[in-house]
């Protein structure tokens, strides 16, 4: 196999890793924050803070492997995408910070303040929305490279319905995968009022979420017709992932195997990435970066893998300790311990 | 609009409000762990409650620091785009180092945070403040490896302006880096431990502390002016060494450091002054041949001058104030402890006098303008280039148009976090004194028991 697809390999496997946990931290922010206006807050809070307080750093690092890989990996994508970018990423820059430092005030220093709670909450729906802006404008038709000069092309990018099915499916997304994974947390803990209330989201959220594919499915065949058109050679991508949506859906509804339930969510989104992923290539930025021509020298390339190689024997055991520690220590999930 | 000054400004407003949370996040670590170490050998709650205290306010600067390093991170290719294009080639193997470091320092940090009492043994919980250690300051050391590649570029061949035939480990192990790896690491260690000796003696200069308090205040400024000592010995070495690779070279940013203009043996070696009409040194102190012997180690040998660079690749001169400023603190970070030592030894003297105390209260935040006078000199100081001898900051820098909108953006941003850390700090502390909470966590402790 060639560096270029290792490396992107990598990088997709992070990026998927970062869309599953951050959007179990985005949701669980905004969660917290309608409970509160609900008044379910005394149900609620117990169980999102004990689950996001020892990882809320950690999922910010999945972002940051991401940028600083592409970087690494693929250097003209920081030109292309640094130039671009600057606007919509600065956005994205300043609602992470008010969210992650906001978070420790909240948390660790003054108790119960409702601006926070109120920033933590909507940053958390802003936050995937300014992010999937990237993914957008990989299809192509938005950056354009003048006399050297590469710039953003905003009211294309604001008047595009692809551009908003990809927002809106980001939006819906978080808020499902982050129910479902409350779901599965509020089982463990054995908390029954927690469970009803979060369960009732997933099920609320799985609409959309399934609606909002589909149209940004149909948009992107609008926009980028080489892209659709090998999604479409993936199709058995898709249909697994829709597989696993409906034997997410059916568990819940049952109220049985939460656990599965959630791997299957996983699953679901997966095959739905990294088949997008697959149909996107060879082009990192369409049509100015492929990832044959924006990879890096060999030299770095293996470098990088070798450093991810010793990084991931160091990482895998340290993250699986912190799960036997809190996820699946059941006496910590129940608030036994603190 | 200059585009390229604003660049400049907004990476430096960044850096400048990060490096004072990634050096409480490089630094804070080493005195917790040896607060709760000396707790558990000792059996005492004094130290123990001091590790959980320094960790509680630890936190909330971790954020912020995890926040403005993400900002940098992004920033390096938002507002830098042709150096990333083009360096990325070369330093992106530190750069994704750094991140595992990271990573891993945040995964056993949020152990450390909620595992205080799940461990039969308390020794369990200790060694969970290693790897935060080693995290911390191994991220510190990739990260300086990245910087010290700009001052000193190696591992590579240039071909059409591109980057060709790179190793990236001969990039990573640079001239600089040692000397650079040395510096930043000892003056961090030195800068939390000033801190939090800074906080012990105000804490007891406020007087309303009752005898419980004042022991578990004393015990603290004694181990951390221990350790401030350590540290500020070591940093003296280590920004000497820094010097010598300077001479050696990066002759401009000594030679700008010092205005030291012409080649020549026996060099002076000058402090303070200003710099007249005719650019000529005025109100200055001498010390003849000083300047060789910092050099070289040898009065006689010959320091080169700034007159052998082009005028365009010369480092602006105000640096000099940024390097004396600089050295003036390190020293006094040195004298001071030494001094507490010394009257402690005195019979009769009290070292916890009003004025002893408000000199180690001053240590803090002196420790901090250090910090940042120290990395003006070497960032401004290797101007006009952006990587030294192969692109100058210019050619670096995005085009947008709307960078000037994002330098007030990020401003507001850092103005906003700065005042909310300083609040939540505050009000941390202020309504939950150590004795009180002393009190709570060990009721068995006796007042002015444990001395």
């Amino acid at each position: 196999m060639s560096y270029e697809i290792i490396g992107i390999s990598v990088l997709w496997i992070f990026l998927y890793g970062y869309l599953i946990v951050a959007s179990i931290d985005f949701g669980a922010g905004f969660f917290a924050y309608y409970a509160k206006i609900t008044k379910h807050d005394h149900i609620m809070n117990q169980l999102i803070s004990r689950y996001l307080s020892p990882v809320w750093e950690v999922t910010n690092v999945f972002f940051v492997f991401f940028f600083v890989g592409v970087v690494g990996f693929f250097p003209e994508a920081a030109y292309y995408y640094g130039s671009a970018l600057l606007v919509p990423a600065s956005i994205a820059i300043i609602l992470l910070a008010i969210r992650g430092s906001f978070y420790a005030f909240e948390n660790y220093g003054s108790k119960q303040s409702s601006i926070y709670m109120f920033l933590y909450g909507a940053t958390g729906l802003l936050i995937p929305a300014s992010l999937s802006i990237a993914l957008t404008l990989s299809e192509g038709g938005f950056i354009v490279e003048q006399n050297g000069v590469v710039s953003l092309q905003y009211l294309e990018l604001f008047t595009s319905p692809y551009a908003w099915s990809v927002v809106f499916l980001a939006i819906v997304s978080v808020l499902y995968i982050s129910a479902a994974f409350l779901t599965f947390y509020a089982s463990r803990a054995n908390d029954k009022p927690a469970l009803n209330l979060v369960r009732k989201y997933a099920l609320f959220w799985s609409v959309p979420t399934i609606i909002a594919s589909l149209t940004t499915f149909i948009a992107l065949s609008q926009h980028n017709e080489r892209h659709f058109e090998a999604m479409l050679d993936l199709w058995w991508m898709f249909g697994l992932s829709v597989g696993f949506f409906m034997i997410a859906i059916w568990l819940i509804y049952e109220k049985k195997y939460f656990g599965i339930a959630f791997i299957s969510v996983m699953l679901q989104f997966f095959f739905a990435f990294f088949g997008y992923g697959k149909g996107h290539l060879p082009y990192i930025l369409d049509p100015y970066i492929t990832i044959s021509d924006g990879v890096t020298n060999d030299s770095m390339a293996i470098a990088l893998i070798a450093a991810f190689i010793g990084g991931l024997l160091l990482l895998i055991p340290s993250l699986i300790l912190l799960m036997k520690l809190f996820l699946f220590n059941a006496d910590y999930v129940k608030g036994k311990r603190d | 609009m200059d585009t390229v000054l604003i660049a400049r400004l907004i990476t430096a407003m960044t850096l400048g409000f990060h490096i004072i949370f990634a050096t409480i996040g490089v630094g804070v670590p080493l005195m917790i762990s040896l607060a709760e170490l000396i707790g558990i050998k000792k059996n005492d709650p004094h130290y123990l409650m001091l590790a959980r205290r320094w960790t509680r306010g630890f936190v909330i600067t971790v954020a912020i620091g995890v926040v403005t390093g993400t900002a940098i991170g992004l920033q390096l290719s938002l507002v830098w785009p042709n150096f990333m294009q083009v360096a990325g080639n070369v330093i992106s193997l530190p750069l994704f180092m750094e991140v595992f470091a990271f990573f891993f320092e945040a995964i056993f940090l949020g152990m450390y945070l909620y595992t205080w009492d799940r461990f039969k043994k308390p020794i369990t919980h200790w060694l969970l403040s290693l790897p935060v250690i080693i995290g911390g300051g191994f991220s510190a050391i990739f990260i300086t490896t990245v910087n010290a590649f700009m001052n000193t570029p190696d591992g590579f061949t240039t071909e059409d302006g591109t980057f060709t035939a790179v190793n990236p480990i001969e990039a990573m192990l640079n001239p600089a880096t040692p000397s650079k790896v040395f510096h930043v690491l000892s003056s961090a260690y030195l800068t939390c431990a000033a801190l939090l000796a800074a906080i012990a003696a105000f804490m007891i200069l406020k007087k309303k502390v009752t005898d419980q308090g004042v022991a578990y205040h004393k015990k603290a400024l004694k181990l951390t002016l221990t350790v401030t000592f350590i540290f500020a010995s070591v940093n003296l070495l280590s920004g000497d060494i820094s010097a010598k690779f300077l001479a050696n070279h990066q002759e401009e940013k000594l030679a700008a450091a010092e205005w030291h203009f012409e080649t020549e043996n026996n060099a002076d070696l000058i402090l303070f002054g200003w710099l007249d009409e005719d650019n000529e040194p005025a109100g200055e102190i001498r010390i003849p041949g000083a300047l060789s012997f910092l050099a070289h180690s040898d009065f006689s040998s010959e320091v080169t001058g700034l007159e052998e660079f082009p005028e365009n690749e010369r480092p602006p001169l105000w640096i000099h104030y940024m390097f004396d400023l600089m050295v003036v603190i390190g020293m006094i970070l040195a004298a001071i402890p030494l001094l507490y030592f010394i009257v402690t030894k005195i019979k009769n003297w009290n070292a916890h006098h009003k004025l002893m105390l408000s000199l180690i209260a001053v240590c803090g935040p002196l420790a901090f303008l250090a910090i940042e006078f120290g990395w003006i000199l070497a960032e401004v100081g290797r101007q006009p280039w952006i990587i030294r001898g192969y692109m100058r900051v210019e050619e670096a820098a995005t085009s947008s148009e709307y960078i000037g909108l994002m330098f007030f953006l990020f401003l507001g941003l850092y103005i906003v976090l700065g005042t909310l850390c300083v609040i939540t700090l505050r009000k941390m502390f202020r309504n939950n004194p150590a004795e009180e909470e002393l009190e709570k966590q060990y009721p068995t402790i006796e007042k002015g028991d444990i001395e």
